[in-house]
């Protein structure tokens, strides 16, 4: 099938993966912000209460995951192989750190997603605490907040999410063109609005851990 | 021609050195004594290749043709720009008052995989016209001529159409690409023949076989880094990109 192997069908799976991933951390994101209302553990058993929802969804994230990352990587390399890139001076015009290390912010960002599953989803690392609230709910607010009051793993955090700004400052205008919903005007607007939501949706998850180390949300 | 003014500037130049397809190459070292302002940048090669030429040495072999911007033969990457850092610029239209007295100047070939280097600063461009020959045309009218506005064409398709077409092949958006893509100069073609009544009947067909043809022929895969448009002599614009991905699709559902 032409949209599996040739070079502008996978770039639209590229694409269509990347978006449901960006939808994902949108939706986690606006998730994660309860925190902030003290409503963290209401919404995590809300969501744990429609057990079917939560495996369709792991499902479709999973797969997209796994498209996406073994067509990023098998679309580097061919990209690398047809660059000999034996210029002895070359300037870049238009690419920059964030669209040339896709495939580095993109493993390490991987890389943090097996992390942060096994800490606070299947509670594997030996920070977490389980355990549960005054009204017998999952403790999840003490279980984060514990974890984050620790710097060092704060400070993970806070690296995956300067992996997924670089990424998505990228990732985002990128889509928007391979998806060919681009013209003149709009590819300044894109490549500055790429940037600004990847930096909103960075410093949103950031303040989680940032406000638990500070001391701020208690 | 230029002209031997004895206030003429001395460049250092490193040029890249390459006897054959199979041979190794290197950059080395000349000088361009009293080079005028108003020469073109291949004049002023010129003149270097005469000297090597009056003291037994081997001149060095670019590409080159029109010298007015408009045949795309010309390709050489100047300080680590192709066609040099002026914007919209050939390297035959790119003039040494660009430059200045006791200035460096690197001047590589084209680098890309689906570019061999024949010698010096000469690569194959040959897989560019494969993939215009996998559909960069409309197929072969018979008959009389036609009537010249028989076929409507509104102004905006028209300029849209001749914006795509203004690429001289040139090969400077492969160069300047990280990976090595052809995408750029793909989509032009791909672009203007589908803004037309003409192009439209086999605008499917064309994009699957002129993507297929930059596949197969070394080609690397577009990342939208849009390095092409930025260093373009034309400044074809990377939206042609997006019209080819759209094409695609609309090829995908047929
Ligand atoms: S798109 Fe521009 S850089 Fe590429 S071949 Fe055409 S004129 Fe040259
Ligand atoms: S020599 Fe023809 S475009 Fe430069």
């Amino acid at each position: 099938m032409r949209i599996l192997t040739s070079t502008v069908g996978r770039k639209i799976l590229m694409s269509i993966t990347g978006q449901l991933l960006i939808l994902f951390v949108l939706i986690h994101m606006i998730g994660n912000t309860t925190i902030f209302f003290g409503a963290l553990n209401a919404y995590a058993e809300h969501l744990h209460s429609l057990p079917p929802l939560v495996w369709i969804f792991r499902l479709v994230m999973l797969s997209a995951i796994a498209v996406h990352i073994c067509y990023g990587v098998q679309v580097t390399l061919e990209n690398k192989a047809a660059n000999p890139g034996a210029y002895a001076v070359k300037k870049q015009l238009k690419a920059n750190f964030a669209s040339e290390n896709m495939i580095w912010t993109g493993l390490l960002l991987a890389l943090f997603i097996l992390y942060h599953l096994a800490q606070f989803t299947m509670h594997l690392t030996p920070d977490v605490v389980v355990g549960l609230d005054a009204i017998n709910r999952p403790d999840v607010f003490k279980m984060v907040s514990t974890s984050f009051a620790n710097a060092g793993i704060a400070v993970v955090y806070f690296f995956a999410m300067i992996m997924l700004f670089l990424h998505l400052s990228h990732g985002i205008p990128s889509f928007l063109q391979t998806m060919g919903w681009n013209n003149d005007k709009t590819i300044p607007v894109f490549g500055t609005g790429g940037k600004v939501v990847s930096a909103f949706l960075m410093l949103v998850y950031i303040s989680i851990p940032a406000a638990i180390l500070v001391g701020a949300l208690k | 021609m230029s002209h031997h003014d004895s206030h003429g500037m001395n460049l250092v130049l490193h040029v890249w050195r390459q006897k054959g397809p199979n041979e190794p190459g290197k950059l080395e070292q000349y000088e361009a004594k009293n080079v005028s302002p108003d020469q073109s940048f291949l004049e002023m090669l010129d003149e270097v290749n005469e000297q090597l030429i009056k003291t037994g040495g081997d001149p060095i072999a670019f590409d080159h043709d029109c010298r007015e911007g408009i045949c795309g033969m010309c390709s050489q990457v100047i300080n680590g720009v192709p066609h040099g850092g002026q914007e919209r610029t050939t390297v035959c239209q790119l003039h040494m008052r660009n430059f200045k007295d006791g200035d460096t100047i690197y001047i590589e070939p084209w680098k890309a995989k689906a570019f061999p280097i024949q010698r010096d600063l000469i690569v194959d461009r040959t897989a560019l016209d494969k993939i215009s020959q996998a559909g960069g045309y409309t197929s072969a009218h018979t008959g009389g001529v036609a009537d010249g506005n028989a076929i409507l064409v509104p102004k905006p398709s028209a300029d849209y159409a001749m914006d795509a077409a203004e690429c001289i092949g040139c090969g400077a958006c492969v160069a300047a690409c990280p990976n090595g893509s052809a995408m750029l100069y793909t989509s032009a073609k791909v672009a203007q023949l589908a803004e037309l009544p003409q192009g439209q009947a086999e605008a499917a067909k064309r994009v699957c076989n002129m993507v297929d043809a930059l596949q197969e022929n070394g080609f690397g895969n577009c990342s939208n880094h849009y390095e092409c448009q930025a260093a373009c002599p034309k400044g074809i614009s990377v939206k042609f990109i997006a019209r080819l991905n759209r094409e695609y699709q609309k090829a995908l559902f047929k």
